[in-house]
């Protein structure tokens, strides 16, 4: 692994007076797979936010594929091109219909030709075993559908990196697998891939890496197996343990545990 | 209450829910029934008949209430309406511009435009803006005239609704399409300005239908007999015949238009309703 595709330098993220990110370093090599893991409240969405600027960071530096994000002067639409999001609500675009949200992003932002995007986009649908939707409106699929179908529209950009964010919290449980085994195979493909998420399994089957955030800083960073099942800390077995067993889990005050923080 | 009471069904005293519900609705058909007899017997028809409905006055209106009065009616709404667009779309963005002044002279425009009396700004058009820059003349003539002055009426309304119908649609459009690539701008033309439109087509159509009736404020312009539109047609005809007959030929022709007008927003509604979700 030559230079991590990235590379995140002293973040700190504030609103207003609620510090949220206090200071995170990160790197994540290319195709690595890295999963975010933490409780709600702890800045694990935010600092993906950070990654592709959806968050302007109060302090520090974000670097993608050698592109310094975080500098005020770099094309920031540039370099989104090639960050792939998924958002846990999806964030289809109704108006139009399945093919149409894969296709007007590359006609209007990387000018490619109508019968090119096409192409594109029947071709990542394939991908993502929904082509008999091409032309279904969003609002008539499932949720995993719908978020699969996000999926094919950020990969229709041709993304070198792709950033998740919680891709799974918003679905019925027996829609959870069609969209993980689309990420299984992202991953196998060499996808260099940050993912904010609650699936232990996933993380520890998939992960190159697992990250423990709490209180706005990086706990625990190692293997899926030392982090998940050997975690060194007090912090990351508490989380684990509520987070395996939430019916063993006993009724407790000021934790980190802040209600709808979460973003 | 003794535990004795609760074994019991409770029962209402006096009258049951049923009950008050059946008399409370008899008695607002009686009142509507009374109402419609005593209008009906009181009125004059006779009188009315001889006024507002004769038949060869009526009759001779045509076809020019159609091709003249009609026609300009919906020739100044549109160009109004279409004026009241654009104008209104400029300022809805520059009401949610992240530049103070922009915002600051939005929010006059509205607040000046919405509180002003349609007919003044006519007057305002019409005597004002030749006054002020004499030998000017506004593109288009009287028609010009008309779509400036109803597009800067629609435009102050127009603007909030277009801002509302913004700011209605998600968060996370903007952010997908910004995690995308989409400059802000193009964000906003392809992705947040459709989604917008879809909600706000029911005020904006009201909008149109408002528009319909205030272009009868073009008399204050003064207008040729080719310039009239459906109310000053109407009017005219009404004093030259000494009967008011024109005057309900004309409303009957307004309706002619806002009625299907209101049919057409319904079913696009229920489509967009379908699309969206």
């Amino acid at each position: 692994m030559s230079r991590p595709e990235i590379e995140i330098r002293g973040l700190h993220k504030s609103f207003g007076d609620n510090h949220v990110l206090r200071g995170i370093d990160l790197e994540i090599g290319q195709g690595e797979v890295v999963c975010v893991i933490g409780p709600s409240g702890s800045g694990k969405s935010t600092l993906l936010r950070c990654v592709n600027l959806l968050e302007e960071p109060s302090q520090g530096q974000v670097v993608v594929g050698g592109t310094e994000v975080t500098d005020p002067d770099v094309d920031i639409d540039a370099v989104r091109r090639r960050i792939g999001m998924v958002f846990q609500q999806f964030n289809l675009f109704p108006h139009l219909t399945v093919t149409e949200n894969l296709t007007l992003p590359q006609r209007r932002v990387l000018r490619r030709g109508k019968a090119e995007a096409a192409r594109v986009a029947a071709q990542n649908l394939q991908r993502v075993g929904l082509a008999e939707k091409a032309d279904a409106y969003p609002s008539s699929l499932s949720g995993g559908q719908q978020q699969r179908v996000a999926i094919a529209r950020a990969l229709a950009m041709g993304p070198e990196v792709m950033l998740f964010d919680e891709p799974t919290s918003a679905l019925d449980p027996e829609l959870v697998g069609d969209v993980l085994a689309v990420m299984r195979m992202l991953a196998q493909e060499g996808m260099t891939m940050m993912v904010v998420t609650h699936e232990m399994t996933f993380a520890r089957e998939v992960a190159d890496r697992v990250v423990f955030m709490d209180g706005g800083v990086v706990v625990e960073d190692g293997a899926p197996e030392q982090v998940i099942s050997h975690p060194r800390h007090e912090r990351t077995r508490h989380f684990l343990s509520r987070l395996l067993d939430p019916a063993m889990a006993d009724v407790e005050e000021g934790t980190s545990d802040q209600v709808g923080k979460d973003a | 209450m003794t535990a004795g009471d609760t074994e019991l069904q409770p029962r209402a005293k006096g009258l049951t829910r049923r009950q008050k519900r059946r008399l409370s609705r008899g008695a607002q058909y009686v009142v509507f029934v009374a109402a419609v007899v005593a209008l009906a017997v009181t009125a004059d028809w006779g009188r009315l008949k001889n006024q507002f409905a004769q038949w060869d006055i009526a009759r001779q209106m045509f076809p020019d209430v159609i091709t003249l009065a009609l026609k300009n009616t919906v020739l100044y709404t549109v160009s109004g309406f279409v004026v009241g667009l654009a104008l209104g779309m400029v300022i809805a963005l520059m009401r949610l511009s992240s530049v103070g002044p922009y915002r600051w002279l939005a929010g006059i425009y509205i607040e000046i435009f919405r509180g002003l009396p349609a007919l003044l700004i006519f007057i305002f058009i019409g005597v004002a803006v030749p006054l002020a820059f004499p030998g000017t003349e506004i593109v288009g003539g009287t028609y010009g005239k008309v779509a400036l002055a109803l597009g800067l009426v629609a435009a102050a309304y127009m603007a909030e609704t277009i801002r509302a119908g913004i700011q209605a649609v998600p968060k996370g459009q903007m952010e997908a399409a910004r995690s995308l690539g989409f400059s802000p701008a193009r964000a906003m033309v392809s992705i947040i300005v459709p989604q917008a439109f879809r909600i706000i087509l029911p005020p904006l159509t009201n909008e149109l239908v408002l528009l319909f009736k205030d272009s009868s404020l073009v008399l204050f312009l003064g207008v040729t007999l080719e310039e009239r539109e459906l109310s000053k047609y109407g009017r005219d005809l009404a004093s030259t015949t000494a009967n008011s007959t024109p005057i309900l030929v004309a409303g009957l022709c307004y309706l002619l238009i806002t009625i299907p007008l209101g049919f057409v927003v319904r079913r696009m509604e229920a489509k967009a309703q379908e699309a969206v979700k």
